[in-house]
Protein backbone atom coordinates (compact mmCIF):
# COMPACT_ATOMS: atom_id res chain seq x y z
CA UNK A 1 0.00 0.00 0.00
CA UNK A 2 1.31 3.47 -0.46
CA UNK A 3 -0.05 6.82 0.80
CA UNK A 4 -2.04 7.41 -1.70
CA UNK A 5 -4.64 10.28 -1.53
CA UNK A 6 -8.10 9.78 0.30
CA UNK A 7 -7.61 5.64 0.66
CA UNK A 8 -7.72 5.20 4.48
CA UNK A 9 -4.70 3.65 6.14
CA UNK A 10 -4.34 1.52 9.41
CA UNK A 11 -1.40 3.61 11.11
CA UNK A 12 0.03 2.07 14.15
CA UNK A 13 1.49 5.20 16.71
CA UNK A 14 3.54 3.71 19.73
CA UNK A 15 3.44 6.79 22.18
CA UNK A 16 5.82 8.18 25.02
CA UNK A 17 4.77 6.53 28.64
CA UNK A 18 3.23 9.84 29.87
CA UNK A 19 1.73 10.37 26.93
CA UNK A 20 -0.49 6.99 27.47
CA UNK A 21 -1.58 7.72 30.36
CA UNK A 22 -2.66 11.25 29.86
CA UNK A 23 -4.57 10.00 26.95
CA UNK A 24 -5.41 5.95 28.93
CA UNK A 25 -4.29 4.32 26.22
CA UNK A 26 -1.93 1.68 25.87
CA UNK A 27 1.49 2.05 24.26
CA UNK A 28 0.07 1.06 20.66
CA UNK A 29 -2.59 3.16 19.00
CA UNK A 30 -4.43 2.23 15.79
CA UNK A 31 -5.68 5.04 13.41
CA UNK A 32 -7.55 5.39 10.33
CA UNK A 33 -5.26 8.06 8.61
CA UNK A 34 -6.41 9.08 4.92
CA UNK A 35 -3.56 9.14 2.85
CA UNK A 36 -1.11 10.43 1.34
CA UNK A 37 0.07 9.38 4.94
CA UNK A 38 2.35 12.21 6.66
CA UNK A 39 3.32 13.12 9.81
CA UNK A 40 0.53 15.84 10.16
CA UNK A 41 -2.10 14.06 8.95
CA UNK A 42 -1.25 11.36 11.74
CA UNK A 43 -0.70 13.89 14.39
CA UNK A 44 -4.21 15.59 12.94
CA UNK A 45 -5.64 12.34 13.67
CA UNK A 46 -4.06 11.46 16.94
CA UNK A 47 -5.35 14.44 18.12
CA UNK A 48 -9.02 14.57 16.70
CA UNK A 49 -9.42 10.84 18.43
CA UNK A 50 -7.52 12.16 21.54
CA UNK A 51 -8.17 15.94 22.13
CA UNK A 52 -6.08 16.06 25.42
CA UNK A 53 -2.82 15.35 23.33
CA UNK A 54 -3.55 18.35 21.60
CA UNK A 55 -0.47 20.67 22.41
CA UNK A 56 1.96 17.85 23.95
CA UNK A 57 3.66 16.51 21.00
CA UNK A 58 3.56 19.63 18.95
CA UNK A 59 2.41 23.49 19.64
CA UNK A 60 -1.34 24.38 19.61
CA UNK A 61 -0.78 27.43 17.13
CA UNK A 62 2.89 26.97 15.51
CA UNK A 63 2.56 23.10 14.96
CA UNK A 64 6.17 23.12 15.63
CA UNK A 65 7.26 19.28 17.05
CA UNK A 66 8.18 20.21 20.81
CA UNK A 67 12.11 20.33 21.11
CA UNK A 68 12.04 17.10 23.37
CA UNK A 69 10.48 14.64 21.36
CA UNK A 70 11.52 12.78 18.31
CA UNK A 71 9.68 10.94 15.39
CA UNK A 72 11.24 7.67 14.48
CA UNK A 73 10.50 4.72 12.03
CA UNK A 74 11.81 2.14 10.24
CA UNK A 75 14.99 2.61 11.97
CA UNK A 76 15.02 6.26 10.76
CA UNK A 77 14.70 9.91 12.71
CA UNK A 78 12.38 11.99 10.66
CA UNK A 79 12.16 14.64 13.46
CA UNK A 80 13.52 17.05 10.90
CA UNK A 81 11.66 16.01 7.80
CA UNK A 82 8.92 18.18 6.30
CA UNK A 83 5.25 17.15 8.57
CA UNK A 84 4.29 17.02 4.89
CA UNK A 85 6.37 14.48 3.61
CA UNK A 86 5.26 11.14 3.32
CA UNK A 87 6.04 8.66 5.34
CA UNK A 88 7.63 5.33 4.59
CA UNK A 89 5.49 3.00 2.92
CA UNK A 90 6.07 0.43 5.50
CA UNK A 91 4.48 2.73 7.83
CA UNK A 92 1.47 3.86 5.62
CA UNK A 93 0.68 0.08 5.05
CA UNK A 94 0.91 -0.77 8.95
CA UNK A 95 3.45 -2.77 8.60
CA UNK A 96 5.77 -0.63 10.91
CA UNK A 97 4.81 1.60 13.38
CA UNK A 98 5.40 5.53 13.78
CA UNK A 99 7.34 6.34 16.74
CA UNK A 100 6.86 9.47 19.07
CA UNK A 101 9.81 9.31 21.55
CA UNK A 102 10.56 11.39 24.39
CA UNK A 103 14.60 12.35 24.82
CA UNK A 104 16.29 10.44 27.07
CA UNK A 105 16.98 13.11 29.24
CA UNK A 106 16.27 15.34 32.53
CA UNK A 107 16.05 14.27 36.40
CA UNK B 1 -17.04 16.86 61.44
CA UNK B 2 -14.90 18.62 60.10
CA UNK B 3 -12.27 17.42 57.60
CA UNK B 4 -9.24 18.88 56.24
CA UNK B 5 -7.78 17.83 52.70
CA UNK B 6 -4.07 19.15 51.69
CA UNK B 7 -3.18 19.61 47.98
CA UNK B 8 0.50 18.88 47.43
CA UNK B 9 2.07 20.01 44.25
CA UNK B 10 5.70 18.39 43.59
CA UNK B 11 8.10 17.80 40.91
CA UNK B 12 7.00 14.65 40.23
CA UNK B 13 3.35 14.58 41.22
CA UNK B 14 0.56 15.41 42.96
CA UNK B 15 -0.38 13.88 46.12
CA UNK B 16 -3.68 14.45 48.27
CA UNK B 17 -3.77 14.41 52.31
CA UNK B 18 -6.50 13.84 54.50
CA UNK B 19 -7.09 14.46 58.29
CA UNK B 20 -10.16 14.63 60.38
CA UNK B 21 -10.32 17.99 62.05
CA UNK B 22 -8.25 16.75 64.69
CA UNK B 23 -5.23 16.94 62.00
CA UNK B 24 -3.68 13.95 64.24
CA UNK B 25 -4.15 11.15 61.46
CA UNK B 26 -3.28 11.61 57.97
CA UNK B 27 -4.04 9.66 54.62
CA UNK B 28 -1.86 9.94 51.86
CA UNK B 29 -2.93 9.48 48.74
CA UNK B 30 -1.19 9.71 45.46
CA UNK B 31 0.95 10.51 43.59
CA UNK B 32 -1.64 11.76 41.09
CA UNK B 33 0.03 12.45 37.67
CA UNK B 34 3.06 10.75 38.27
CA UNK B 35 6.51 11.70 37.03
CA UNK B 36 4.47 15.36 35.84
CA UNK B 37 5.55 18.87 37.74
CA UNK B 38 2.84 19.69 39.29
CA UNK B 39 3.36 23.33 40.26
CA UNK B 40 -0.18 24.28 41.72
CA UNK B 41 -3.76 22.71 43.02
CA UNK B 42 -6.16 24.66 43.93
CA UNK B 43 -9.84 23.80 44.94
CA UNK B 44 -12.81 25.97 44.55
CA UNK B 45 -14.51 28.15 47.24
CA UNK B 46 -17.76 27.10 46.63
CA UNK B 47 -17.61 23.83 45.33
CA UNK B 48 -15.07 22.29 47.44
CA UNK B 49 -14.97 19.39 45.34
CA UNK B 50 -14.26 21.11 41.63
CA UNK B 51 -10.38 21.16 41.90
CA UNK B 52 -8.02 22.48 39.03
CA UNK B 53 -4.51 21.42 38.67
CA UNK B 54 -1.36 22.69 36.71
CA UNK B 55 0.33 19.11 35.23
CA UNK B 56 3.10 20.78 33.28
CA UNK B 57 6.54 18.96 31.87
CA UNK B 58 9.52 19.92 30.12
CA UNK B 59 8.57 16.95 26.88
CA UNK B 60 5.53 17.23 26.92
CA UNK B 61 4.15 20.85 27.47
CA UNK B 62 0.96 22.03 30.22
CA UNK B 63 -2.28 20.26 30.92
CA UNK B 64 -4.59 21.50 33.31
CA UNK B 65 -6.43 18.47 35.03
CA UNK B 66 -9.68 19.35 36.74
CA UNK B 67 -11.86 16.86 38.89
CA UNK B 68 -15.45 17.17 40.21
CA UNK B 69 -15.27 14.85 42.95
CA UNK B 70 -12.16 15.89 45.51
CA UNK B 71 -9.44 14.83 43.71
CA UNK B 72 -10.87 10.84 42.88
CA UNK B 73 -11.24 11.38 38.93
CA UNK B 74 -9.57 14.13 37.03
CA UNK B 75 -10.01 14.76 33.75
CA UNK B 76 -8.03 17.09 30.89
CA UNK B 77 -8.96 20.34 30.14
CA UNK B 78 -8.41 23.24 27.98
CA UNK B 79 -4.63 24.05 27.46
CA UNK B 80 -4.53 26.38 24.92
CA UNK B 81 -2.64 29.11 26.46
CA UNK B 82 -2.70 31.83 23.34
CA UNK B 83 -1.43 35.47 23.87
CA UNK B 84 -3.78 37.58 22.94
CA UNK B 85 -2.89 39.90 19.40
CA UNK B 86 0.64 40.20 18.81
CA UNK B 87 3.06 39.07 22.16
CA UNK B 88 5.79 41.69 22.06
CA UNK B 89 8.90 41.06 24.01
CA UNK B 90 9.92 41.58 27.57
CA UNK B 91 13.89 42.16 28.37
CA UNK B 92 15.53 38.80 28.61
CA UNK B 93 18.34 38.92 31.29
CA UNK B 94 20.66 40.42 29.53
CA UNK B 95 18.30 43.42 29.03
CA UNK B 96 17.79 42.78 25.56
CA UNK B 97 14.22 42.21 23.91
CA UNK B 98 12.67 38.84 24.27
CA UNK B 99 9.45 37.91 22.42
CA UNK B 100 6.75 36.28 24.76
CA UNK B 101 6.35 32.66 25.03
CA UNK B 102 4.43 30.61 27.19
CA UNK B 103 5.75 28.16 28.95
CA UNK B 104 3.53 26.67 32.11
CA UNK B 105 0.94 27.26 34.49
CA UNK B 106 2.55 28.31 37.83
CA UNK B 107 -0.62 29.18 39.90
CA UNK B 108 -4.25 28.10 39.47
CA UNK B 109 -6.86 30.69 41.51
CA UNK B 110 -10.88 29.49 41.37
CA UNK B 111 -13.54 32.30 41.30
CA UNK B 112 -14.56 33.05 44.69
CA UNK B 113 -18.38 32.51 43.61
CA UNK B 114 -18.24 30.62 40.35
CA UNK B 115 -16.55 26.67 39.89
CA UNK B 116 -16.26 27.18 36.62
CA UNK B 117 -14.91 30.63 36.64
CA UNK B 118 -11.24 30.03 37.30
CA UNK B 119 -7.69 32.15 36.44
CA UNK B 120 -4.66 30.83 35.66
CA UNK B 121 -0.94 32.64 35.97
CA UNK B 122 1.56 31.65 33.99
CA UNK B 123 4.94 32.12 32.45
CA UNK B 124 5.58 33.92 30.42
CA UNK B 125 3.75 36.30 32.74
CA UNK B 126 0.04 36.63 32.03
CA UNK B 127 -3.23 36.31 33.12
CA UNK B 128 -5.84 33.96 31.71
CA UNK B 129 -9.55 33.50 32.67
CA UNK B 130 -12.20 30.34 32.26
CA UNK B 131 -15.65 30.64 32.54
CA UNK B 132 -16.25 27.31 31.60
CA UNK B 133 -14.17 25.05 33.95
CA UNK B 134 -10.69 25.20 32.14
CA UNK B 135 -12.19 24.18 28.91
CA UNK B 136 -11.04 27.71 27.17
CA UNK B 137 -8.67 30.33 28.27
CA UNK B 138 -8.47 34.14 27.46
CA UNK B 139 -5.81 36.39 28.18
CA UNK B 140 -6.72 39.09 29.98
CA UNK B 141 -4.32 41.13 27.87
CA UNK B 142 -4.67 44.54 29.61
CA UNK B 143 -2.32 43.42 32.20
CA UNK B 144 0.60 42.63 30.00
CA UNK B 145 -0.29 45.46 27.98
CA UNK B 146 -0.98 48.35 29.91
CA UNK B 147 2.69 49.91 29.34
CA UNK B 148 5.20 48.51 31.53
CA UNK B 149 5.50 45.55 29.81
CA UNK B 150 8.23 45.98 27.85
CA UNK B 151 10.30 46.21 30.80
CA UNK B 152 9.76 43.35 32.81
CA UNK B 153 12.17 40.52 33.42
CA UNK B 154 12.61 37.33 34.46
CA UNK B 155 13.53 36.09 37.83
CA UNK B 156 16.09 33.34 38.48
CA UNK B 157 12.72 30.91 38.19
CA UNK B 158 11.75 32.52 34.76
CA UNK B 159 9.38 35.20 34.36
CA UNK B 160 6.05 33.78 36.48
CA UNK B 161 2.45 35.12 37.17
CA UNK B 162 2.65 33.32 40.65
CA UNK B 163 0.40 35.08 42.34
CA UNK B 164 -3.36 35.70 42.01
CA UNK B 165 -5.66 37.40 45.04
CA UNK B 166 -9.31 38.26 44.77
CA UNK B 167 -11.09 40.32 46.77
CA UNK B 168 -13.70 38.94 48.77
CA UNK B 169 -15.43 42.35 49.01
CA UNK B 170 -15.19 43.49 45.74
CA UNK B 171 -15.44 41.47 42.65
CA UNK B 172 -13.65 43.41 40.15
CA UNK B 173 -10.70 44.17 42.38
CA UNK B 174 -7.91 41.16 42.19
CA UNK B 175 -4.10 41.37 43.13
CA UNK B 176 -1.58 39.98 41.03
CA UNK B 177 2.56 39.26 41.37
CA UNK B 178 5.06 38.42 39.00
CA UNK B 179 8.58 37.85 39.17
CA UNK B 180 10.48 40.38 38.28
CA UNK B 181 8.17 42.68 37.38
CA UNK B 182 6.32 44.02 40.81
CA UNK B 183 2.89 43.06 41.96
CA UNK B 184 -0.35 45.05 39.76
CA UNK B 185 -4.06 45.88 40.58
CA UNK B 186 -7.02 45.82 38.54
CA UNK B 187 -9.89 47.85 39.71
CA UNK B 188 -12.27 46.90 36.93
CA UNK B 189 -12.09 43.15 36.72
CA UNK B 190 -9.40 42.46 34.66
CA UNK B 191 -9.18 45.53 31.87
CA UNK B 192 -7.28 47.81 33.46
CA UNK B 193 -4.45 47.42 35.71
CA UNK B 194 -1.24 49.58 37.18
CA UNK B 195 1.79 48.51 39.34
CA UNK B 196 1.51 49.15 42.77
CA UNK B 197 5.18 48.93 43.83
CA UNK B 198 5.50 52.54 45.56
CA UNK B 199 7.70 52.12 48.87
CA UNK B 200 9.48 48.91 47.53
CA UNK B 201 13.17 49.11 47.23
CA UNK B 202 15.14 46.79 45.29
CA UNK B 203 18.98 47.70 45.63
CA UNK B 204 19.97 45.65 42.33
CA UNK B 205 18.26 47.28 40.02
CA UNK B 206 19.45 50.49 38.41
CA UNK B 207 16.60 52.41 39.99
CA UNK B 208 15.73 50.49 42.97
CA UNK B 209 12.44 52.66 43.68
CA UNK B 210 11.23 51.97 39.56
CA UNK B 211 7.86 51.14 39.15
CA UNK B 212 8.49 47.97 38.28
CA UNK B 213 11.10 45.21 38.43
CA UNK B 214 11.12 44.70 41.71
CA UNK B 215 10.90 40.53 42.49
CA UNK B 216 7.79 40.13 44.63
CA UNK B 217 7.99 36.16 45.76
CA UNK B 218 4.40 36.12 46.96
CA UNK B 219 1.45 38.22 48.75
CA UNK B 220 -1.14 37.00 51.20
CA UNK B 221 -4.31 38.90 52.52
CA UNK B 222 -6.64 38.10 54.96
CA UNK B 223 -10.12 38.36 53.61
CA UNK B 224 -11.70 39.90 56.32
CA UNK B 225 -9.63 43.32 55.06
CA UNK B 226 -8.51 43.16 51.77
CA UNK B 227 -7.01 46.39 51.55
CA UNK B 228 -4.56 44.95 53.80
CA UNK B 229 -1.73 42.99 52.10
CA UNK B 230 1.39 41.09 53.10
CA UNK B 231 4.48 40.46 51.04
CA UNK B 232 7.14 38.50 50.83
CA UNK B 233 9.81 40.74 48.41
CA UNK B 234 13.37 38.77 47.30
CA UNK B 235 14.59 40.82 50.44
CA UNK B 236 12.15 42.24 52.80
CA UNK B 237 8.68 41.62 54.29
CA UNK B 238 6.35 44.40 53.44
CA UNK B 239 2.70 45.18 53.90
CA UNK B 240 0.05 47.55 52.70
CA UNK B 241 -2.89 49.35 54.48
CA UNK B 242 -4.11 50.62 51.19
CA UNK B 243 -4.81 48.18 48.91
CA UNK B 244 -1.07 47.95 47.12
CA UNK B 245 -1.02 52.21 47.00
CA UNK B 246 1.88 52.49 49.39
CA UNK B 247 4.12 49.26 51.61
CA UNK B 248 6.35 49.70 54.63
CA UNK B 249 8.99 47.50 55.57
CA UNK B 250 7.93 45.11 58.84
CA UNK B 251 10.83 42.71 58.45
CA UNK B 252 12.12 43.63 61.82
CA UNK B 253 13.85 41.59 64.15
CA UNK B 254 13.77 38.55 61.46
CA UNK B 255 16.78 37.32 61.43
CA UNK B 256 17.01 37.16 57.72
CA UNK B 257 14.20 38.62 55.42
CA UNK B 258 15.10 36.87 52.46
CA UNK B 259 12.04 34.03 52.07
CA UNK B 260 9.55 32.91 49.36
CA UNK B 261 6.26 32.05 51.47
CA UNK B 262 4.25 34.32 53.48
CA UNK B 263 0.30 33.76 54.84
CA UNK B 264 -2.27 35.11 57.23
CA UNK B 265 -3.84 33.28 60.30
CA UNK B 266 -7.35 32.40 59.16
CA UNK B 267 -8.88 34.27 62.13
CA UNK B 268 -6.44 36.44 63.05
CA UNK B 269 -5.39 39.17 60.74
CA UNK B 270 -2.54 40.63 62.02
CA UNK B 271 -1.18 36.94 62.64
CA UNK B 272 1.49 36.59 59.62
CA UNK B 273 3.79 34.12 58.79
CA UNK B 274 7.29 33.41 57.19
CA UNK B 275 9.92 30.78 56.41
CA UNK B 276 13.04 33.36 56.49
CA UNK B 277 15.74 31.59 54.07
CA UNK B 278 19.93 32.31 54.56
CA UNK B 279 19.77 34.54 51.20
CA UNK B 280 19.29 34.70 47.39
CA UNK B 281 22.79 32.91 46.97
CA UNK B 282 21.98 30.27 49.42
CA UNK B 283 18.15 28.80 49.40
CA UNK B 284 17.93 27.08 52.63
CA UNK B 285 17.31 28.09 56.63
CA UNK B 286 19.77 29.74 58.72
CA UNK B 287 22.35 27.67 60.14
CA UNK B 288 20.36 24.47 59.29
CA UNK B 289 17.70 25.00 61.54
CA UNK B 290 14.29 25.00 60.03
CA UNK B 291 11.89 28.00 61.63
CA UNK B 292 8.91 29.51 60.83
CA UNK B 293 8.57 33.31 62.24
CA UNK B 294 5.14 34.35 63.83
CA UNK B 295 4.17 37.64 64.11
CA UNK B 296 0.98 38.74 65.86
CA UNK B 297 1.59 42.69 65.97
CA UNK B 298 0.93 42.41 61.44
CA UNK B 299 5.15 42.27 61.13
CA UNK B 300 8.09 43.81 62.65
CA UNK B 301 7.82 41.55 65.63
CA UNK B 302 8.33 38.07 65.17
CA UNK B 303 9.25 34.59 67.01
CA UNK B 304 10.89 32.11 65.92
CA UNK B 305 8.97 28.45 65.83
CA UNK B 306 10.43 25.30 65.95
CA UNK B 307 9.23 22.70 68.05
CA UNK B 308 8.70 19.93 66.03
CA UNK B 309 11.16 21.19 63.55
CA UNK B 310 14.42 19.95 62.88
CA UNK B 311 17.23 22.24 64.42
CA UNK B 312 19.91 20.80 62.79
CA UNK B 313 21.41 20.16 59.08
CA UNK B 314 18.06 20.81 57.33
CA UNK B 315 19.55 22.59 54.39
CA UNK B 316 15.55 22.33 52.29
CA UNK B 317 14.19 25.87 50.90
CA UNK B 318 10.47 26.30 50.87
CA UNK B 319 8.83 27.84 48.00
CA UNK B 320 6.30 30.84 47.42
CA UNK B 321 2.68 28.35 46.83
CA UNK B 322 4.25 25.85 49.70
CA UNK B 323 2.36 27.65 52.62
CA UNK B 324 -1.39 27.53 53.66
CA UNK B 325 -3.71 27.57 56.64
CA UNK B 326 -6.66 25.66 57.11
CA UNK B 327 -9.85 27.38 58.91
CA UNK B 328 -10.62 25.30 61.74
CA UNK B 329 -10.99 26.91 65.49
CA UNK B 330 -7.57 26.01 66.01
CA UNK B 331 -5.94 27.77 63.00
CA UNK B 332 -3.77 25.17 60.98
CA UNK B 333 -0.29 26.00 59.34
CA UNK B 334 0.96 23.74 56.82
CA UNK B 335 4.28 24.39 54.66
CA UNK B 336 6.16 21.57 52.55
CA UNK B 337 9.72 22.12 51.35
CA UNK B 338 11.78 20.81 48.77
CA UNK B 339 13.35 17.93 50.60
CA UNK B 340 9.97 16.40 50.71
CA UNK B 341 8.43 17.19 53.81
CA UNK B 342 5.03 18.89 54.61
CA UNK B 343 4.62 19.66 57.94
CA UNK B 344 1.55 20.48 59.94
CA UNK B 345 0.48 22.54 62.93
CA UNK B 346 -2.86 22.24 64.46
CA UNK B 347 -1.77 24.90 67.10
CA UNK B 348 -1.43 28.11 64.88
CA UNK B 349 2.30 27.39 64.72
CA UNK B 350 3.14 26.65 68.39
CA UNK B 351 3.71 22.65 67.47
CA UNK B 352 4.83 21.07 64.43
CA UNK B 353 4.73 17.74 62.84
CA UNK B 354 5.56 16.34 59.33
CA UNK B 355 2.58 14.82 57.75
CA UNK B 356 5.38 13.33 55.29
CA UNK B 357 8.77 13.29 55.03
CA UNK B 358 10.16 11.71 51.26
CA UNK B 359 7.85 13.25 48.89
CA UNK B 360 9.54 14.76 45.75
CA UNK B 361 10.08 18.59 45.81
CA UNK B 362 7.32 20.35 46.95
CA UNK B 363 6.07 23.12 44.74
CA UNK B 364 2.85 24.06 46.41
CA UNK B 365 0.51 23.07 49.07
CA UNK B 366 -3.07 24.15 49.28
CA UNK B 367 -5.61 23.49 52.47
CA UNK B 368 -9.00 22.91 52.09
CA UNK B 369 -11.17 22.77 55.44
CA UNK B 370 -14.11 20.76 54.55
CA UNK B 371 -17.50 20.70 56.85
Amino acid sequence: MTGQDGVLHSIHVILPYHLRALAQVGAEVTLEVAGPVTVRRVLDTLEARYPMLRGTIRDHVTQQRRPFLRFFACEQDLSHDSPDAPLPETVAAGVEPLLIIGAIAGG
Amino acid sequence: MSKVRVLVGTHKGAFILTSDGKRKQWEVNGPLFAGWEMYHLKGSPVDPDRLYASQTSGWFGQTIQRSNDGGTTWTPVGNKFTYEGVPGTHQWYDGTPHPWEFKRVWHLEPSLTDPDVVYAGVEDAALFRSANGGTTWEELAGLRCHGTGPNWQPGAGGMCLHTIILDPSNPDRMYIAISAAGAFRTDDGGKNWKPINKGLVSPFMPNPTAEVGHCVHHVAMHRSRPDVLFMQKHWDVMRSDDAGESWQEVSGNLPTDFGFAIDVHAHEPETLYVVPIKSDSEHFPLEGKLRVYRSRTGGNEWEPLTKGLPQENCYVNVLRDAMSVDSLDECGIYFGTTGGQVYASADAGDTWAPIVCDLPAVFSVEVQTLA
